[in-house]
């Protein structure tokens, strides 16, 4: 049986104070509202960021493809950039489709088209680009084809920063100019990255495997990006692979570079949902 | 209808004729006139046959529905205050309640409109801003458009859902389920001008009897262009979560596009010279 202590008396009496000194709930000083946040968090999960990935890698490998086949580079680094981009395509289309509310009524992306809406653009960009990926891939219509394939690559890669920037996101909408420049320039360090591993040596993908590595660090160190605790996304996406090309180890460097654009991709949607929450 | 103004739809419905009658209509909500009864809210979901969005107590003065949501479309703020003495008529040992009756703002640029990629929202000929539930496929995107966190993806269902306006009532001549069920005046609908007009006056009337510190909520001079439904608070407003100065996400189009159109010729550039000139095989 529990007895009464000096100290629990003490307690006592110290609660009867506090209740007795008990001022009403006040928010005067405070411009909120019981500290709840406004805005509504991000409904997407991880196929989004896993889209802007595998649809950057692919945009950036047909561009890639079209100025290797310009420059009359090998023929098999031709053909494996062309079939990179037509599998992104591909793998896209169930990433977008299964985060769907209704996924079955994904035709409706195609009813209309709203330049001012990005993700209608990005809607009519993957048909486009998935078709003219497919037809470079199968060496159907090849001049044009490749050529269309990438110019709508370079839009897959960089067109879902905008995505993000242009919407009520507090920390998306601060990155509105940064964010389709971050990751144009890793699905570029992406598509390099996969043609490594397929073995390709050609020097040129070094040097744009250089050129997103360097521009990763400078954004990775750049004020406020994503939240510190996403440092490890930034530090492979960014400093590992530039100090791993530097020293020639560029397989290292390749896999470094997918797994950083892939887990800053998923960082950015995340630090958006606590941006949302946050109290203005 | 024989009337003019009004054209039959193929379904049988009439509806007001757009060239010949744009009545654009709006909410004004009066907080001071607002007794917390939560009418509005179950109006709300009795007429519209919202679903249930959970019974939780959240410890927030008397406010248990906490925000506007896929499932909330009328929503009653509790702004509690300190007892300021001789203002309000309470004792000075009550705090003081302010309570208003939240709703879709139904903005003139309204962002989750502009973003939705299907073309399920769509204006109304009332001037509102509504959800075509046969068309909206779930993407959530107008979730992020909104700058009022009013619009949400509803889990079970998978559609994107908010106030309707009560469209349906509209049409039929009615007025919303909620402005029907207010039991004060605090909800008034109308036609937007007069709505304003009557918005005005009353705030000329709280000022002479010395509430000075009653302001309308209608942000017109921000991006969003000013909204069909406003509201009446008093002291500031982001008290009752209605922020200063809202943007609607589309001014960050033009800066973001560019961006993106640089970015997108420097790689293109970068990616024929890596060819052109560091091709080494």
């Amino acid at each position: 049986m529990k007895r009464p202590t000096p100290e629990s008396e003490r307690r006592l009496d110290e609660l009867r104070e506090r209740a007795a000194q008990h001022q009403p709930a006040q928010q005067s000083s405070k411009l909120s509202y019981h500290d709840l946040p406004l805005l509504k968090p991000p409904v997407w999960t991880w196929e989004i960021p896993a889209y802007f990935f595998v649809g950057g890698a692919a945009g950036a490998s047909a561009m890639v493809a079209f100025a290797a086949q310009l420059t009359g580079a090998n023929a098999d680094l031709v053909r494996d950039a062309r079939r990179i981009a037509a599998i992104g395509a591909v793998l896209s289309a169930p990433l977008l489709i299964s985060d769907l509310g209704r996924p079955e009524r994904f035709l409706n992306m195609l009813r209309v088209f709203k330049v001012r809406s990005p993700m209608s653009v990005g809607a009519w960009t993957l048909t486009a680009f998935g078709g003219a990926a497919a037809a470079a891939a199968f060496e159907i219509a090849t001049p044009i084809s490749s050529a269309a394939a990438a110019a709508t690559g370079l839009v897959m890669s960089t067109y879902t920063g905008v995505l993000l920037g242009a919407t009520a996101i507090p920390l998306w909408s601060r990155n509105a100019r940064m964010l389709p420049v971050h990751f144009g320039a890793s699905s570029f360090g992406s598509a390099v990255s996969l043609l490594e591993l397929r073995g390709h040596t050609d020097a040129a993908l070094n040097a744009l495997g250089l050129g997103a590595a360097i521009f990763e660090t400078a954004a990775g160190a750049a004020p406020s990006p994503t939240p510190r605790r996403h440092a490890l996304a930034d530090a492979l996406a960014g400093p590992v692979p530039l100090l791993l090309r530097l020293f020639n180890k560029r397989k290292a460097a390749a896999v470094s570079t997918l797994l950083g654009s892939l887990l800053t991709r998923l960082a950015w949607v995340e630090a958006g949902k606590a941006s949302a929450r946050d109290i203005a | 209808m024989a009337d003019g103004r009004m054209t039959t739809m193929d379904d049988g419905s009439a509806i007001r004729n757009p060239q010949s009658a744009i009545r654009t209509t709006g909410f004004f909500t009066d907080s001071t006139l607002c007794i917390g009864c939560k009418a509005c809210e179950v109006a709300c979901k009795e007429w519209n046959d919202v679903p249930d969005d959970g019974f939780l107590w959240s410890g927030l003065s008397y406010d248990n529905t906490t925000a506007l949501g896929h499932s909330t479309w009328r929503h009653v703020k509790f702004v509690e205050h300190a007892a300021t003495i001789g203002v309000g008529g309470n004792s000075p040992e009550q705090a003081t309640w302010q309570f208003s009756s939240d709703v879709c703002k139904h903005c003139e640029n309204a962002g989750c409109l502009e973003s939705c990629p299907t073309g399920s929202i769509v204006r109304t000929e009332f001037g509102s801003v509504f959800v075509q539930p046969d068309i909206c496929n779930g993407c959530g995107y107008c979730v992020v458009n909104c700058p009022f966190g009013v619009i949400d993806r509803e889990p079970d269902d998978g559609r994107a859902f908010k106030c309707t306006f009560c469209y349906d009532r509209q049409r039929a001549g009615e007025q919303p389920a909620c402005a029907k069920a207010c039991p004060t005046g605090s909800i008034l609908f109308g036609d937007l001008d007069a709505l304003e007009r009557a918005a005005d006056a009353r705030i000329a009337k709280l000022h002479a009897a010395g509430m000075t510190d009653a302001t309308i909520w209608n942000p017109k001079e921000s991006s969003v262009g000013g909204a069909h439904a406003f509201f009446l608070v008093r002291g500031d407003a982001r008290q009752y979560n209605l922020p200063a100065n809202p943007d609607v996400p589309t001014v960050h189009l033009k800066s973001s596009w560019s961006a993106a159109a640089t970015a997108a010729g420097v790689l293109a550039l970068g990616a024929l010279m890596a060819f052109a000139f560091g091709s080494k095989r």
